[in-house]
């Protein structure tokens, strides 16, 4: 539950204002975004994911090379990232 | 499977280890600490020690969320979740945790409603299609998590959903390293400071270490790079007589932090007078309860929780390696009753404890140990 691992975000959910929808690892799914309500997020952007939350905003080079450290981890990450995908924070 | 091999910025790596030597004083014997769990785990899937001159000894604190849980909260939470009409909702980490009454596995196979999930906002949404169970998320975590756990309260709030609550275990960092500082067990020359924790709380509650303890800390990321630039920057330091706190990770982590994950946490929550940590005993303000005007939505006044304190197993010598006092492979049981598969104590289970990362990475038992020291 403590990595940290970062998604680009690809899409803002104009209904939801606190959704984001992000890209991990070829995963996409919808992150709450409320905790950067003092920053601009936009596509192309990459965040810190953290529970389901983006943390914070980090740029691009970083997020690769924290991506190509986590795939290099193994099952932490795995773990981490199935976690993700069959989460669905979005919907009822 | 060593650093050297699978790391593509050996060539660096092996420059900084270097200039690291070229740091230390001769004769003298450094101990860093390293207070996150993430930075254990590294630190042992790529042999950093290896890496370092043998007067540096790298000393793992006690930042695993999941390891500082004490026996007897698992076994309020396990109570709880065996009430009427209750789903407990918790993270992986917390599953195989052993209380003094078994694990949360355990009570899911006795019929207890016991549910993995990812987010907070997971367990609220359980909630939202269960209006007839009432729903208890089972929260840990430093302040790196604390802030999402807020957020989804404020959300039930908002959307009036009433079966939801949170049993709340969440912990500051702060506190733990000021235990760790007054211990007479431990002489500690410098820390490496938490990555994430430090996105949320920023570098400014770590001056204390610098202007009241004379010790440096440096925030470092998760990268072995990482890890080895800001043990390169506590020797320069310490080198130079200088105590400060220094900000490797600022790529990530900004010098004030994140106010608005402050906020929501203050909004939600308020410290408690004390905590009790799994090996650290009671620690004064060092852990969160949900404010008054929230107790909707706080477990602990829904349930009657039981609060009982549960020595643990005097075989487990969790504490003093949670203190950094002894290294994993040095506890009695490490690797022969304690295992990640069947574990006694909590830094078996989680990936990020210390003695998961020795294991899985390791592999030391103590035969193994005492052949090296041998030969």
């Amino acid at each position: 539950m403590c990595l940290g691992i970062p998604g680009e975000v690809v899409e803002l959910l104009s209904d939801q204002p606190d959704l984001a929808t992000v890209e991990v690892s070829g995963v996409r799914r919808s992150i709450n975004v409320g905790l950067l309500e003092n920053e601009v997020v936009s596509p192309g952007d990459w965040v810190l994911i953290h529970v389901g939350f983006a943390l914070s905003k980090i740029d691009e080079e970083e997020a690769r090379a924290a991506l190509e450290f986590l795939e290099g981890i193994g099952q932490a990450y795995d773990e981490e990232l199935r976690a993700l995908q069959e989460s669905g924070i979005d919907g009822p | 499977m060593r650093f050297v091999d699978e790391f593509r910025d050996a060539e660096k790596a092996q420059a900084l280890a270097a200039q690291i030597t070229a740091l230390c004083e001769p004769g003298r014997q450094y101990k860093l600490m390293e207070v996150c769990g993430g930075h254990t785990h590294t630190i042992y899937k790529h042999g950093i020690d290896d890496y370092l001159p043998e007067s540096i000894t790298l000393v793992h604190g006690p930042g695993c969320p999941v390891c500082v849980i004490p026996m007897g909260r698992v076994d309020d939470a396990i109570s709880i979740a065996e009430q009427p009409d209750v789903i407990l909702t918790t993270f992986g980490d917390m599953m195989r945790v052993p209380g003094g009454q078994g694990s949360f596995f355990d009570s899911k196979a006795k019929g207890a409603d016991i549910r993995m999930v990812y987010s907070p906002l997971d367990a609220l949404k359980v909630a939202r299609r269960n209006p007839d169970k009432r729903v208890v998320f089972m929260a840990i975590g430093f302040e790196t998590t604390a802030p999402s756990t807020a957020m989804t309260v404020l959300r039930a709030a908002s959307e009036g959903i009433e079966n939801f609550s949170i049993f709340c275990n969440h912990v500051t960092i702060i506190p733990a390293i000021k235990a760790i500082l007054d211990s007479p067990d431990l002489r500690l020359d410098g820390f490496i400071g938490p990555g994430h924790v430090s996105t949320v709380i920023g570098c400014r509650p770590y001056d204390f270490i610098s202007a009241q303890h004379a010790k440096p800390l440096v925030c470092a990321g998760f990268e072995p790079l990482d890890i080895l630039q800001s043990v390169y920057m506590i020797m320069g330091q310490l080198a130079a007589g200088r105590a400060e706190v220094e900000n490797q990770y600022s790529r990530v982590v900004p010098w004030e932090g994140n106010p608005k994950a402050l906020g929501v946490i203050s909004e939600v929550m308020e410290l408690r007078p004390y905590f009790e940590w799994r090996g650290l005993g009671f620690i004064s303000h060092s852990a969160l309860k949900v404010r008054d005007s929230y107790a909707a939505f706080d477990a602990e006044r829904i349930f009657e929780v039981p609060g009982v304190r549960v020595t643990d197993p005097k075989a487990c010598q969790c504490g003093e390696v949670l203190k950094g006092v002894i290294k994993p492979w040095e506890c009695k049981v490490f690797g022969t009753a304690c295992t990640p598969e069947t574990p006694i104590g909590t830094c078996m289970v989680s990936s990020e404890g210390a003695c998961a990362a020795y294991y899985n990475f390791g592999r030391f038992s103590r035969d193994r140990v005492k052949e090296a020291i041998r030969t």
